[in-house]
């Protein structure tokens, strides 16, 4: 079971890392390009627009100071 | 010609990056401990990289061209933005820069005291298994790099030279000095290649998810250098950030 644990955890890490927030924030944004692209609008921007918002909301939160 | 030249120099880069790290580990076994048990965890777990590549590569040479870049587009971008928000974070002061020299003196440390054991063949279990597993470990994410890139580009042979030619200069730089390489500008090369997994990576993603870019592969020469622009803002901001707070007194901080 530890061993299974720590297997687990290894991927975890390899692929999510420090912030969860912002794997679930590349997978909405895949699935909003997704959805918005059977239609006729432009969606290239969406993926580099929550690249945008993402990395500086994850780093916000890895500097702000710890809640008391 | 431009997109074979990008695909060499980021996988060349990534696995540089790693390399470095998987030398440090290995000279810290050898050199405290044993080298032949070093070396022997070395070529063990260069097999197990062997057999991952050998399994994965056709597989992946399978999947829809679509749903590949989506799948690997999406993992890139997620790995990108890890590489990107640590490499953001040790520019801008906010956590400790990658130091090799310390790690080899903290990896040395650790194998002078652990006892030593016989197993099989292997002289030295612990040496065997902290290089096996710093080759493992690191080489994931090197073969990792190596077949998105490769596989997305249609070129998974150039982005095999450029993996296998960035491994071999590190370890005979590695072996030549017999030391850390920690000269190499190694947190620099970690945010280049940040830089450079997460534009592939939300390039590919979004073509992936169905999106058309604007020039097509061309977009790639905005994507890249607006992704570094950005991120090398972040870095000011939060150097200026912290320069505020150093400067105002205890209490008046947000």
């Amino acid at each position: 079971m530890t061993r299974i644990r720590a297997f687990a955890a290894f991927w975890y890490d390899f692929v999510i890392g420090d912030d969860w927030r912002v794997a679930a924030g590349v997978v909405i944004a895949l699935a909003v390009t997704g959805a918005v692209s059977t239609t006729t609008t432009a969606t290239w921007w969406i993926v580099p627009a929550a690249v945008a918002i993402l990395l500086p909301w994850s780093l916000w939160r890895a500097v702000r100071p710890p809640r008391r | 010609m431009g997109a074979g030249v990008a695909l060499f120099a980021a996988v060349f880069l990534a696995c540089a990056v790693e390399a470095v790290e998987a030398t440090t580990i290995v000279l810290a076994a050898g050199t405290a401990r044993d080298w032949r048990s070093a070396l022997t965890g070395v070529a063990a777990g260069l097999l197990v990289l062997a057999v991952v590549v050998a399994v994965l590569g056709p597989a992946l040479t399978l999947i829809p061209l679509r749903g590949l870049r989506l799948a690997v587009g999406g993992l890139l971008l997620v790995f990108g933005l890890q590489w990107l928000r640590k490499a953001i974070l040790r520019a801008s002061g906010h956590k400790a820069l990658h130091d090799e020299a310390a790690i080899y003196q903290k990896q040395l440390a650790g194998a002078q005291t652990a006892a030593r054991e016989h197993r099989g063949a292997v002289a030295d279990w612990y040496a065997f298994t902290l290089s096996f597993k710093g080759v493992v470990l690191e080489g994931l994410e090197v073969a990792f790099i190596a077949l998105t890139f490769g596989s997305n580009q249609h070129d998974i042979p150039l982005a095999a030279i450029a993996a296998v030619s960035a491994v071999v200069v590190i370890a005979a730089a590695g072996a030549a000095i017999r030391a850390p390489l920690a000269r190499v500008p190694e947190n620099t090369l970690k945010f280049v290649v940040g830089i450079l997994l997460t534009s592939f990576g939300a390039f590919w993603g979004a073509e992936g998810a169905g999106a058309h870019w604007p020039g097509s592969d061309a977009a790639l020469l905005v994507l890249v250098p607006c992704v570094a622009v950005f991120a090398v803002g972040l870095v000011a901001a939060l150097r200026t950030r912290s320069a505020a707070a150093d400067r105002a007194p205890a209490g008046t901080t947000a």
